[in-house]
């Protein structure tokens, strides 16, 4: 099963960061995902640009709506993701507890819906 | 044979092995309840099997590989076939194919069965789903509770909690929650979970927030029923243990809780010759095994507490001195609100109720506490007991504004009337 791991994280604290404390930071980001390429769990992952750079698209009666963020007053933004293969939820959250965001932002787990299924699980 | 009777102390064992052949809790489920009927028809005509749980098994299964066998004519389900394959090449867990009535002179067949219950327990109890629907889930599939009792329990209409529990279940099938125990390294916080829910399920019974007084009842009998399966399936002694003594310590004073007339009576005042003496045996002996063991978990502290309780001849022979002093061990390893009041309560009967009082005081100035109607509850009770009729009354009257559950709010009642009588 593949899931989804969303990383939560305060951008501000980022920013606020030194640059070798970033440094520091790439670097264990770069061996967890060395880790996880080696044993296999490793499908994709990014990092993504600050919340700043975000843009929203809706359309709506045909018509597209295109604003500025979003920036919603939530503490924590999505920073980036993984994309893992995962035998079950607990490989998944073993995986998920060590990414090193998990130590001060959140990871959230979201199981990928597999061709052939519908989101309620049901074989389609 | 009582069939209901079977149904609640063998389901949750039948079921866990069932979920794990068939890799599905709905389908489990249905297949048992089906087995059920089958056998409520049946049994009446034919007298009951010699082994009535190898009988539910056996036919719970031939009914799922009916299901199966038609499902894979009709709807060519690849995983379900995989699962079919495997589940015909296991052995047939000592059951004879053969629906009929076992020799009674045979080995008893559920020996052989392997006890699923616990990977049961741990998948119930997985922390990726909510509190409510762990104890939800864990009362119907692991103790065979049903979902309207489950809701009268509760409190919740019936839709409410067959939704919670439907929910839970989804979440397993498409999160893909395992189904097995824990590895070596997860264990010990996945079972403080389990524990957890446990007493969830035991307090929910044993407080009686709100409800059915005897429906509340079956839920402490089933938390030490589930506490018991956990001591014996666990691998090794563990803090299981000390919880299975808590709940066994607590529930031994339940018939001298509450008065004929529903009234609650406090320690102190309860008949001791309706305390059940086994209880209090069994769960002073696992209290002193759990401390040999550790002296810092948290249900041991607790348990040892109510085993010097349980153990004083009378309510003046109660060693206070040690139980404030383990109040003490159990505020470091574990600050609540609940503790701090009972240590301050049990500093006061040890002797010092100005002592005591103070240390109320001080919690007082805690924001969080000023809804907590225990603590101008056990505030009133000092006053009292210093001769200070006036502020005691005050105090039962702020506690009675803050009290929820009917049997608290007729105790603090009639404290207050007594108060005010002594006082005319």
């Amino acid at each position: 099963m593949q899931y989804l791991m969303l990383i939560y994280d305060v951008e501000a604290d980022w920013a606020k960061m030194t640059a070798a404390e970033q440094a520091a930071m790439y670097k264990e980001y770069g061996q967890f995902t060395q880790q996880i390429s080696e044993s296999g769990n490793h499908r994709a992952g990014h990092q993504l640009k600050p919340i700043a750079t975000a843009t929203t698209v809706r359309v709506r009666d045909g018509k597209r709506l295109v604003t500025d963020g979003p920036f919603a007053e939530t503490k924590e933004q999505l920073g980036g993701f993984y994309l893992v293969e995962a035998k079950d939820l607990d490989e998944a959250i073993s995986i998920a507890a060590r990414i090193p965001s998990s130590r001060h932002g959140s990871i959230e787990i979201r199981p990928i819906v597999a061709r052939g299924e519908t989101a309620e699980g049901k074989v389609a | 044979m009582d069939l209901e009777k079977l149904h609640r102390e063998e389901s949750g064992r039948i079921l866990s092995t069932l979920i794990r052949l068939l890799g599905d809790f709905d389908l489990a489920e249905e297949m048992l309840q089906e087995a059920y009927a089958t056998a409520l028809q049946k049994w009446p005509v034919e007298g009951p099997p010699a082994n009535p749980v190898a009988w539910l098994v056996s036919t719970a299964k031939h009914k799922a590989i009916d299901r199966l066998r038609r499902q894979r004519r009709f709807e060519q389900k690849q995983a379900e076939i995989a699962r079919y394959s495997e589940f015909l090449a296991q052995p047939a867990a000592g059951f004879s194919p053969s629906l009929g009535n076992d020799p009674p002179d045979l080995p008893f067949p559920e020996r052989h069965l392997p006890d699923d219950r616990l990977r049961l327990i741990f998948t119930c109890c997985h922390p990726a789903l909510s509190e409510e629907a762990q104890v939800a889930l864990t009362l119907r599939t692991v103790c065979g509770i049903t979902t309207e009792e489950l809701a009268r329990a509760f409190l919740v209409p019936v839709a409410t909690m067959a939704q919670r529990l439907v929910r839970a279940k989804r979440k397993i099938r498409d999160a893909e929650i395992p189904y097995r125990e824990p590895s070596s390294e997860d264990l010990p916080p996945r079972l403080d979970a389990v524990l957890l829910v446990v007493y969830l399920i035991f307090n929910e019974g044993y407080l009686a927030s709100s409800g059915d007084a005897l429906v509340r009842r079956e839920l402490c009998a089933e938390a030490i029923r589930l506490g018991r399966i956990l001591c014996a399936l666990l691998p090794q002694p563990s803090e299981a243990e000390a919880l299975l003594a808590l709940m066994l310590l607590h529930d031994s004073r339940c018939e001298a809780r509450v008065s004929f007339e529903g009234q609650l009576v406090l320690l102190e005042e309860q008949d001791r010759s309706l305390w059940h003496v086994e209880q209090i045996r069994e769960g002073t002996e696992l209290t002193e095994r759990a401390l040999r063991r550790s002296v810092t978990g948290v249900y041991a502290l607790q348990a040892s507490i109510s085993a010097l309780h349980a153990n004083a001849k009378t309510a003046s022979e109660t060693d206070w001195r040690q139980i404030a002093a383990i109040y003490g061990i159990l505020l470091r390893v574990y600050s609540s609100p609940v503790i701090e009041v009972n240590r301050a309560v049990a500093v006061a009967m040890a002797g010092n109720l100005e002592q005591g009082l103070e240390l109320l005081n001080e919690l007082e100035q805690r924001e969080e506490l000023s809804e907590f109607h225990l603590l101008p509850a056990a505030k009133a009770d000092l006053l009292r007991r210093l001769g200070r009729m006036d502020q005691a009354g005050e105090m039962y009257r702020r506690a009675l504004s803050l009290a929820t559950n009917d049997v608290e709010i007729r105790f603090l009642r009639r404290r207050l009337a007594e108060m005010e009588g002594e006082q005319k």
